[in-house]
């Protein structure tokens, strides 16, 4: 019988995260997961791929691109991550989170690590996501970042790097959940054999967050999701939320802000909202201090935040810290506030307001990555290797012209982990997105996140608005064997219960006797 | 409860029932017109267009009657249009309705979308669109807390109920004098044989006819209905303490007590006009609600720097 993974190859030069070379020589952590892939046939897993993404279709579990709705792609095999490996993600994510927080009440205050020369200021100042409009508002309990998701890709050697953060509106956590149940009603006896880490905590853990960022004074908060509304790509994402966490989902027109408070429209009249989580970019949110031509937005929102009235969360002009070329900086931030080295480092990158690196750049173009700081979804990245001679002489005007518009990257080979495809299973390059809830006590990483893939045989862009597919990741506790769990609880197993009694009722319209019956099935034959 | 919510919940409410009613009447239509030898196609396509609210083209067929209110969704009055109005305030207020209530609407919006529909027989389209409404009418009374979010969707359902028996009862009237038309209006209800059950096997047009106005027992009757969406709102209002009924019960007890204590023999003369005034009760009933719970306070527009 031919194998699923026949002819499997790990790409040169690529950290695959299930074979070190081919497909005889599985990682220890993967080595039960491609057994199991290995006891079925082509055909079986195909049936079962095609319930799953049937499943997604019926229960609408869906990405809008261009206003249409398309199932969520979700790919058979899952992602496994060994728990020592997961430990360094979870530590870097933590540390991060904790040196961007301490950096945003910086410089929307203080602005020390101006003054002690950690970062220029114009750095910060010429930011497109630094909003004036922020400063001096300070959050009750500390904390801006109510959600981080912090992009993670594994290098050649398999080492975890930060691609860049996400502390804005991280949107993806709700393909997490639905890739898990997904996985358990697919393949049920690949999930159940392995000890897997839950992501179902996630909404309780967000709805505690939320709660413990309510303004003072108020004991029984009111959390409400504010969408975009049902165009919105991510809708999915946010009546799921709002359905999980037993809250609200509201758009900006059923907000009113009164008197420095913001009210929603109910059918027994305006009620008093304290906690918003908000799906909504930062410059829609207000048209009183942001684009004036915003109809998603609530007109007065931003005054009740500082009025102290309203929890925004994640707060305005958190933009900033995702600027890529802040990003660069972020190594630094983390060992001046925290004191610690980065668990996790950056993938190197070049600054190219600094004439002697963009010079080293612009004659590198066609073996580097560029990408515009203030890009997300994969808009605008160019791929040097992939360009074409116009789109490359386009890119070195461009960056010549606006520098601080970019920065450059060496192409990072992204890992890879084994996908189905029609040719059977194929290495296909992966990243990460861990999600991080930080509730001010303390900072909780999702175990796992949300794997995107890219379905292209060697494309290396994974955005989900650029036709990426997406994976369940497993983190395993322990070595990811159930078996242990199973001798526990026999050792402390309870005394069965008793047997149930027999059914003695009668059954009420059975017929009272076989004669009965026969004689009841005889009538009216003849009639027939 | 939020107000659009709300909203969203009323509109699922009416654009089910309007679906599956107008399967009914599709339905009905076409063996109506299979075992009566004497009316006119074309005469009974275009009386029933007209009930529909639909101003008919000279000649209508009865391909195209069944493309209209089939599967036309250019056309308003269709059965796949009015589903996916369901679909859509579905999907809009999808955090409040229960998963299986969703899973099953959109499931069923999956079998009728992009022209399925139209591969089913007429009939077979028919009893699908009735028999998925039943289905997802069943989960949400099985799966929904029977909360304000329920009492807006029954409320929905029970005024489009009423307006769409009228309309049934209208279209039946091709020719008034005729005692069949009130059994067929009956059979269109789905009461039929709840209606033989009741009298006896006896078919008396004047009794068909109180059984689909008056009948408190048959859930389609037209006082059942408005006697149903009244106590929703009874109950939607009583926190507002008012010694007096509001605006939105007030229409809805006209036209039931209109309809009650009229004597019995006036009850089938000029049943067009009768009809048509409950349909306007049902629209003003319409707004009311509207004006009452779903537009709770002006909206604030901000217009660069002047407010």
């Amino acid at each position: 019988m031919e194998g699923l993974f026949d002819g499997y190859i790990a790409p040169e030069g690529t950290y695959d995260e299930m074979f070190v070379g081919d497909q005889d020589s599985v990682r220890t952590p993967s080595a039960r997961l491609k057994k199991l892939f290995d006891s079925m046939s082509m055909e079986e897993i195909q049936q079962r791929a095609d319930y799953m993404s049937n499943t997604y279709r019926n229960q609408g579990v869906t990405f809008d691109i261009g206003g249409e709705e398309r199932p969520f792609p979700l790919d058979i095999v899952p992602r496994i991550i060994a728990a020592k490996d997961w430990q360094v993600a979870e530590d870097g994510v933590k540390q991060r989170v904790k040196a961007l927080e301490m950096f945003l009440d910086d410089i929307y205050g203080a602005g020390r690590c101006f003054i002690d020369g950690v970062i220029p200021r114009h750095v910060v100042t010429t930011s497109s996501y630094f909003y004036r409009q922020a400063f001096g508002i300070t959050p009750l309990n500390g904390v801006r970042i109510h959600v981080a998701g912090i992009d993670l890709i594994r290098d050649g050697q398999g080492t975890f790097r930060v691609l860049e953060d996400n502390i804005r509106i991280p949107s993806g956590v709700s393909y997490v959940l639905t890739n898990r149940r997904a996985m358990g009603s697919g393949v049920p006896e690949i999930t159940s054999s392995h000890a897997i880490r839950p992501v179902s905590d996630y909404p309780a853990k967000l709805l505690a967050a939320l709660i413990a960022a309510a303004p003072a004074g108020i004991t029984d908060p009111t959390v409400a999701v504010l969408t975009p509304g049902p165009y919105n790509s991510a809708y999915f994402e946010h009546s799921l939320l709002a359905r999980m966490m037993g809250c609200e989902l509201v758009e900006g027109r059923d907000l009113v802000a009164r008197g420095g408070r913001v009210l929603i429209r109910t059918t027994q009249g305006l009620k008093p909202v304290h906690v918003i989580y908000r799906r909504v970019d930062d410059d829609y949110l207000d048209p009183v201090y942001f684009r004036p031509d915003s109809v998603l937005g609530c007109p007065g929102i931003i005054n009740a935040a500082r009025a102290g009235n309203l929890t925004i969360a994640n707060a305005v002009g958190n933009g900033v810290a995702d600027d890529k070329l802040l990003y660069t900086y972020v190594p630094d931030l983390i060992r001046y506030y925290l004191d610690e080295e980065p668990v996790v480092p950056n993938v190197d990158t070049w600054r190219l307001e600094d004439p002697a690196s963009r010079e080293e750049v612009l004659d590198r173009l066609d073996e580097l990555v560029l990408k515009p700081v203030d890009g997300s979804g994969g808009k605008g990245i160019v791929i040097g290797p992939a360009a074409t001679r116009e789109q490359l002489d386009e890119l070195r005007a461009t960056v010549s012209k606006t520098p601080r518009g970019w920065i450059a990257q060496p192409v990072v080979q992204l890992s890879t982990v084994p996908t189905m495809t029609e040719q059977g299973m194929r290495p296909r390059h992966v990243d990460l997105r861990p999600f991080a809830i930080n509730s001010g006590e303390d900072v909780w990483v999702l175990p796992g996140g949300l794997t995107r893939v890219a379905l292209g045989e060697g494309q290396l862009i994974v955005n989900s608005s650029q036709g990426g597919g997406s994976k369940d990741t497993w983190v395993l506790s322990g070595d990811g064997r159930r078996g242990r769990l199973e001798i526990r609880k026999a050792q402390n197993r309870k005394p069965s219960p008793p047997a149930p009694k027999p059914q003695s009722e009668p059954v009420a319209h059975a017929p009272r006797t076989k004669k009965e019956q026969q004689e009841q099935q005889q009538q009216g034959v003849d009639q027939c | 409860m939020l107000s659009r919510i709300a909203e969203s919940l009323y509109w699922i409410g009416r654009y089910l029932e309007r679906a599956e009613d107008t399967a009914r009447l599709l339905e009905s239509h076409v063996q109506t017109l299979l075992e009566d030898p004497i009316t006119d196609e074309g005469t009974a396509t275009s009386h029933l267009l007209a009930v529909m609210g639909i101003e008919a083209e000279d000649e209508m067929g009865f391909d195209s009657l069944v493309q209209m209110l089939g599967w036309d969704t250019s056309c308003r009055a269709s059965m796949v249009s009015a589903f996916w109005g369901a679909r859509e305030s579905a999907r809009r207020s999808r955090e409040v309705i229960s998963a299986d209530l969703w899973e099953a609407i959109n499931t069923t919006w999956n079998m009728v979308r992009n022209n399925r529909l139209q591969r089913h027989r007429a009939p077979e389209a028919c009893q699908l669109i009735r028999e998925r409404c039943a289905l997802i009418t069943g989960l949400v009374d099985g799966t929904m807390a029977h909360d304000q979010g329920w009492q807006f969707l029954m409320l929905g359902k029970n005024l489009e109920r009423v307006d769409m028996t009228s309309r049934i009862i209208e279209s039946s009237m091709i020719n008034p004098d005729e005692d069949a038309a009130w059994m067929n209006a009956t059979r269109a209800c789905g009461g039929y044989h709840s209606f033989r059950l009741t009298h006896r096997g006896v078919e008396d047009p004047q009794d068909a006819a109180e059984f689909l106005l008056l009948d408190r027992l048959f859930p389609r009757s037209v006082v059942f209905c408005l006697d149903r969406a009244e106590r929703i709102l009874m109950r939607l209002d009583s926190t507002s303490g008012l010694g007096q009924l509001s605006e939105t019960i007030r229409v809805l007890g006209a036209a039931r007590a209109d309809l009650e204590y009229r004597p019995r023999q006036e009850l089938l003369g000029s049943v067009s006009e009768r009809m048509a005034l409950l349909q306007t009760a049902i629209a003003s009933t319409d707004l009311a609600v509207a004006d009452r719970y779903f537009d709770v306070a002006n909206s604030v527009t901000w217009q660069a720097g002047v407010r």
